[in-house]
């Protein structure tokens, strides 16, 4: 493997504003390295070689013209495929997409763009978001790249083994319920979502609208300050976005915890647990504690309806905003049909897979006459309820701390079988999609298996700096 | 013998708003443009677009809540609509049910009669147009054109009030006028920036429960609102007497063929999935920014005939007429402030202005000439610079072409002519021209004085002061 590969974005950056080596070079080595892997990985949807070289070019040229420059000028990211690329191929990973070409960029492209980025390719992932495996892609299953006979977990589990196999040298991936932080910890790499309304929602297709948020899957927490100062941007064109005091997360990235107070809730390590995930976390907790921080157990309420209660909204909102899907203006339209609604009803039949049909229809029944009252209207009353619960606990801690999943990475084909087996391994990560929390997720480990464990610090709303300062200095420590 | 009903009506008005710009997108909310080019990701639908409220519908749409009494939702929200059709790019249309702008308001109006009566706004809610299905005739194709998808609209909603096509017709008349001079639509129903939906049912007079209603869509023009309202009436009244029950549906009104017909019933009405559109922040209407619009609402109909009275000193009938419209309001109040002569320039627009616009079937809508140029016209006949018959000549092209006068009356030569002596020499020839003429008036006949003027204002090619003309006549008549 080519030894660019081994550096973090940041080193990468420092090494091409230094002139060691370039936006090219850089390209190339990821190139070698995902000819080599992705035939067993999968990794990416959409992944064009000579395009991808074409674009590290013009990156080059404005570097060396002095037009571009920053911390992350010239390092190959990878974009997960629910994001808007103009001119590239944006699938969703679903058939009824499959041929979608967007007009224009998303946002947070647009930003790293800007910044000198050059995007590879676009990564696999649970069809339009919807799975915790990366099992529910219409093109193929992406490979653990820590152990292949096991899921690099999901929804952005293409992007979370992209940067595990150094495929890339970071990627953006998007949470919903967890679909950044807790493949990050399947595959053993860093994960953020960010506050709700940090980073623009434009351009990335919806899954649950309200609970959707944008967030880097790196290397080291580094890496994700850095990727956090060039995505997060206020974004009129998203009327959730939040004009935030400071766009700066890298300040965050200093070695001190002393007097940081850390919540631990025993709800989060009660049964369902798997003990090896309990242990390396709560190692984990102990040596920041060593640092300096102070460590209490407390009662966070609610944890048990946070489960029904995401469904419930993230499926009502899917089950509309996946209307628009009908073969009518772009993707997929059925090749025979008998009139207009023949055509919509085989064109989804067609386009869509299990997991997608399944929450549409929970989500239109939720919405539906009847039964709105009883199921979403009470489902918005448990989040605020939530809400609550967290801002109680954020009185008094500064970092709440607790695993991002129940167990490391399930073997393949293990999950799908037994779907609300799998929505209930989302337990401690939805509560802060409800709650509009930022979430990081950083290896702590790894089980008896060599599969890595991941432990999830929690912030209140537009506290990033607390849980990047708490991961920055277990980082520092373990190293 | 035949029972006696009564007719229960109750309205939904749509009314496309005039912003410059989409509800929820930067594009253009122009009229026409080849298909799809006033259009973005926004309203088409493309996947990852986002909706932005433009606050000026939430201004018009207050406008016309407090402008009809209503109490403004200061915290109201945007729901999704959910149903599929190829015309909504989203297959969702973003409206308002559980938190509308405006509710509980009223519009008072008057009928010929002079009955006076309150109709009640149940609410009025902000949304956003579809766009337009185009079916090719030769081929077995469909087309769509989102250029007006995401235009907004609002949606007047009455509680069932009215009870005839007299009084449908007044509620609308009001309202439109009042929407007119709030600016926030000018509310043509020909070419559908206003569109009226008419639910309606009948019932044994003195009956307290409401008979089964039908909504009927398709109107086009008040006259097809008042035809459909009596067949409708007629239909429905048929069924019962012949022993029928009226189905629940909506139906759709054939204008050329003067007759409706069902196009859906309740049966299949969809469950729309009614839900606050999680894309959207709530509106929040802060007290300042309420004020701050109510401080903005321009004098409506009924203040304005108060002040026309008072400052003009204007008679009633005038009022009436010119305040009917807004653009008459609106020419009458800037010529006067111009030529201030309020009554001078009241007989021009109800006078000529009136009858060129009958002649040519327009609406005060069309009236283009700019309120400078009948100024003008005032004072040159003020001064004595033209004539009555020549200044009624040249309105009909300050009305068509926006002329200026004083330029338009030197260049065709139509000054008034008052040179006594050349008025004199006229006057004498055309006695001497036609000595019928004054044996006739010398024995009696005074209509031949009115010949012989005739004669002298031909001869002058129209110019001859009359006052001039007719003094001269009888001197001369008078010594011969």
């Amino acid at each position: 493997m080519n030894e660019l590969c081994n550096l973090t974005a940041v080193e990468l950056g420092k090494k091409i504003a230094a002139g060691e080596t370039d936006a090219v070079a850089a390209m190339q080595a990821v190139i070698e390295n995902i000819e080599a892997k992705e035939d067993e990985l999968n990794c990416y949807v959409t992944f064009d070689k000579e395009a991808a070289l074409k674009r590290a070019k013009e990156v080059k040229k404005l570097m060396d013209e002095g037009k571009l420059s920053g911390p992350l000028a010239g390092v190959p990211v990878a974009i997960k495929d629910n994001m808007c690329t103009k001119g590239m191929l944006t699938t969703c990973s679903s058939k009824i997409l499959s041929n979608f070409v967007p007009t224009y960029s998303s946002e947070a492209v647009i930003n790293l763009e800007k910044a000198g980025a050059v995007i590879i390719g676009k990564t696999n992932m649970d069809e339009f978001a919807m799975g915790s495996t990366t099992e529910t892609s219409a093109y193929g299953v992406t490979k653990n790249p820590r152990n292949t006979e096991h899921v690099p977990g999901g929804s952005s589990g293409g992007s979370a083994a992209a940067v595990a196999a150094d495929e890339c040298f970071f990627a953006l991936g998007s949470d919903t319920g967890g679909s950044i932080r807790q493949p990050a910890s399947y595959c053993g790499v860093v994960g953020l979502k960010p506050t709700y309304g940090t980073v623009s929602r434009y351009g990335l297709i919806a899954y649950g609208s309200s609970l959707d948020q944008i967030g880097p899957l790196c290397k080291d927490v580094t890496d994700c300050a850095t990727i956090m100062d060039i995505i997060a941007s206020y974004d009129p064109k998203d009327s959730t976005s939040i004009k935030r005091e400071k766009y700066d997360f890298t300040s965050a990235l200093k070695e001190d915890v002393k007097g940081m107070k850390i919540g631990i809730p025993r709800t989060y390590f009660k049964e369902g647990l798997d003990g090896e995930v309990k242990d390396a976390v709560l190692k984990a907790v102990d040596v920041l504690k060593q640092r300096g921080a102070i460590v209490s157990e407390f009662d966070l309420d609610l944890v048990d309806y946070a489960i029904p209660t995401y469904y419930t909204i993230a499926d009502a909102e899917a089950s509309s905003n996946l209307e628009r899907f009908d073969g009518v203006k772009y993707g997929y339209r059925a090749k025979e049909y008998d009139g207009l609604h023949n055509m919509y009803k085989k064109t989804r039949s067609e386009g869509f897979g299990p997991e997608v049909k399944r929450r549409i229809m929970l989500g239109s029944f939720v919405l539906s006459s009847g039964y709105y009252d009883a199921y979403y209207l009470k489902a918005l009353k448990v989040k605020a309820l939530i809400k609550k619960a967290f801002d109680d606990a954020f009185t008094k801690y500064d970092v709440i701390i607790g695993p991002v999943a129940p167990t490391t990475a399930p073997k393949l084909g293990a999950s799908l079988s037994d779907p609300i087996k799998m929505y209930l391994s989302d337990i401690y990560t939805i509560s802060l999609n409800l709650a509009g929390l930022p979430g990081l997720s950083i290896p702590v480990g790894k089980d008896k298996s060599g599969l890595p464990i991941g432990m999830q610090l929690i912030g209140d709303c537009f506290k990033e700096d607390n849980i990047i300062r708490a991961g920055y200095t277990y980082e520092q420590a373990v190293k | 013998m035949a029972k006696n009903y009564e007719t229960v009506i109750g309205l939904e008005v749509h009314v496309e708003l005039a912003t410059k710009t989409k509800i929820f997108c930067g594009c253009t909310t122009e009229f026409g443009g080849a298909p799809n080019t006033h259009t973005c990701p926004v309203c088409t639908g493309q996947p990852g677009s986002l909706p932005v409220l433009n606050k000026q519908v939430v201004e018009y749409a207050a406008a016309v809540g407090l402008a009809t009494n209503c109490t403004i939702t200061q915290d109201c929200k945007f729901d999704r609509k959910n149903y599929f059709y190829p015309d909504n790019p989203q297959n969702y249309q973003i409206s308002q049910l559980y938190l509308p702008i405006c509710r509980d308001g009223h519009v008072d109006i008057e009928l010929e009669d002079g009955t006076k009566k309150a109709v009640r706004i149940h609410e009025i809610h902000m949304e956003e147009d579809a766009g337009k299905l185009v079916h090719d005739d030769w081929e077995d194709v469909s087309y769509v054109d989102y250029n007006r998808s995401g235009v907004p609209l609002i949606e007047i909603v009455s509680e069932p009030d009215m009870r005839s096509a007299e009084e449908v017709i007044a509620y609308l008349e009001k309202l439109r006028l009042t929407i007119q001079y709030l600016g926030a639509s000018d509310c043509k129903l020909n070419e559908g920036s206003m569109r009226a939906d008419v639910n309606l049912s009948v019932r044994e007079v003195g009956a307290s429960e409401f008979g089964t209603r039908t909504e009927m869509k398709n109107l086009n023009s008040f006259r097809a609102i008042a035809r459909a309202i009596e067949n409708e009436r007629a239909r429905q009244i048929d069924i019962i007497e012949s022993g029928g029950k009226v189905v629940q549906e909506t139906r759709r009104w054939d204008d050329n063929k003067e007759y409706s017909y069902a196009m859906r019933s309740k049966e299949d009405a969809q469950d729309y999935r009614y839900f606050p559109d999680p894309d959207l922040v709530p509106v929040h209407i802060s007290d300042e920014w309420l004020e701050e619009i109510k401080s903005r609402q321009p004098e409506l109909k009924p203040e304005k005939m108060v002040r026309y009275k008072e400052e003009f000193g204007l008679p009633d009938y005038d009022i009436g007429i010119i305040t009917d419209h807004k653009k008459l309001a609106d020419i009458f109040e800037e010529t006067t402030a111009i030529c201030n002569n309020p009554k001078k320039v009241s007989n021009w627009l109800m006078g000529e202005t009136m009858r060129i616009m009958k002649e040519k079937n327009e609406d005060p809508e069309n009236i283009n000439f700019s309120p400078a140029n009948l100024a003008e016209l005032i004072e040159m006949v003020d001064k004595g610079e033209i004539n009555g018959k020549v200044a009624k000549e040249v309105f009909t092209h300050v009305y068509e072409d926006n002329i200026e006068p004083k330029k338009y009356v030197e260049e065709k030569g139509l000054k008034m002519d008052d040179n006594a002596d050349d008025l004199r020499k006229t006057v004498e020839e055309i006695v001497s021209a036609n000595p019928k003429s004054v044996e006739d008036f010398k024995s009696g006949k005074k209509q031949a004085m009115g010949f012989l003027v005739g004669q002298v204002m031909r001869a002058s090619g129209g110019k001859a002061n009359p006052q001039m003309v007719n003094q001269l006549l009888s001197e001369i008549l008078l010594n011969m």
